[in-house]
């Protein structure tokens, strides 16, 4: 316990949170204003209560919305978290393969969402893409316009794709930070690699692994460009995701009483979700570096 | 400060959360919270059990605007008997 005397170093906080107030603080109270009115400018408005919120919650699209959005993102963290830890255990540890590698693995990172969607859009197609004119050749009548199924699978590696290199270079960064005593030690007891793994690796990956998965989490659960991009939310609304919702019932249909509404349930699911998780890693291992959340 | 189109509950509502913030640092600074442990599964500071509270208002707000045939009125008290309930014994 070394208490901190001195707290004036707190005021140089000071800019960052009227950033922060600026940037988000104010726009989150407006739209908490939008939410309880029928808007039609500043001075034609009508307040409404919670008459938005009960519309929303009650909404069919949006509740079958919220379940699909829950069901990719837990699809692409069961894929993308085993996976990443994979590739950051097989990854050279030194010399010019291990920076050859690490640009590699981390050029996925460096493209765009929307050209993401792109990319796998060509990718996909039956005429000319690699991927489905391979498969359709092979047999099987691979089309993400016509079949649900084929456009989930497809969004889903192409999430995997794009964002399994941000877990692996987590990781890595993780595993390059476990002296090499602990090594030693295993070595003496002839331990097994994976016991070496299962005692050493992981449980020193921890805190990467909460920033990895809190991180994909709240990315897969705003996904919008690459769904987009690739299915348009199709077929019918099998791909639908919840921003995707929003951004046809904002812009698309200037309907922003009920957006403001929606958005502000969004966010209420998102805040628990990551306190949960955050909360839920952070007290099972009791470091006490870590302590002092909120 | 008409484009936030300002209503009084939301009003009051942010104004009741900025005290609710101000009072807090105004308590840390009387007397520094300890992290204890009450009837929830893990520790807690007080700062912890006041972010449990809001954030479990909010989701009992949403139940009964969304679910219930009852005022919204019902689901403040019980927010409120909830938060105190959780300040003291959480």
């Amino acid at each position: 316990m070394n208490k901190v005397r001195n707290n004036h170093a707190w005021w140089l906080i000071l800019p960052m949170l009227l950033l922060v107030a600026f940037s988000a603080i104010i726009p989150l109270m407006t739209v908490v204003n939008y939410s309880v009115q029928d808007v039609f400018d500043p001075y034609t408005r009508f307040f409404t209560g919670t008459e938005w919120f009960q519309v929303m919650l009650n909404d069919p699209a949006l509740q079958a919305a919220l379940l699909r959005q829950f069901a990719f993102s837990l699809t692409i963290l069961a894929i993308e978290v085993p996976l990443g830890i994979g590739i950051a255990l097989i990854m050279p540890k030194q010399g010019w393969q291990a920076s050859a590698v690490l640009i590699l693995v981390t050029l996925p990172l460096l493209i765009p969402w929307n050209v993401v969607g792109s990319i796998w859009q060509i990718f996909t197609r039956g005429d000319i893409g690699l991927m489905g004119w391979g498969l359709r050749e092979l047999g099987y009548g691979y089309n993400i316009t016509r079949s649900p199924a084929d456009a989930w699978a497809t969004i889903v590696l192409m999430d995997v794709w794009h964002w399994t290199p941000l877990i692996a270079l987590l990781c890595y960064s993780g595993l390059r930070a476990i002296p090499e005593a602990y090594y030693q030690a295993a070595r003496i007891d002839r331990a097994s690699k994976w016991a070496v793994f299962r005692f050493i690796q992981l449980p020193k990956l921890t805190n990467v692994l909460v920033i990895g998965i809190l991180l994909r989490f709240m990315h897969s659960f705003m996904i919008y460009a690459e769904p987009f991009v690739l299915t348009g939310g199709g077929p019918g609304s099998s791909t639908t995701f919840l921003s995707q919702s929003l951004t046809t019932m904002a812009i698309g249909q200037q309907d922003l009483g009920p957006s403001a509404a929606f958005s502000l349930i969004y966010f209420l699911i998102i805040l628990l979700v990551s306190w949960v998780f955050y909360t839920a890693i952070m007290h099972r291992q009791k470091d006490p570096t870590t302590q002092g959340e909120r | 400060m008409s484009w936030m189109v300002w209503t009084v509950p939301t009003a009051v509502f942010f104004s009741t959360i900025a005290a609710m913030l101000a009072g807090m640092t105004a308590w840390e600074i009387v007397s520094p919270t300890v992290e204890r442990n009450g009837f929830l599964p893990i520790a807690t500071t007080r700062g912890d059990r006041l972010f449990i509270g809001l954030l479990s208002a909010a989701y009992i707000h949403l139940i009964v605007v969304g679910f219930l045939p009852i005022s919204i009125w019902f689901a403040l008290g019980l927010s409120i008997v909830w938060m105190l309930v959780l300040m003291h014994w959480g």
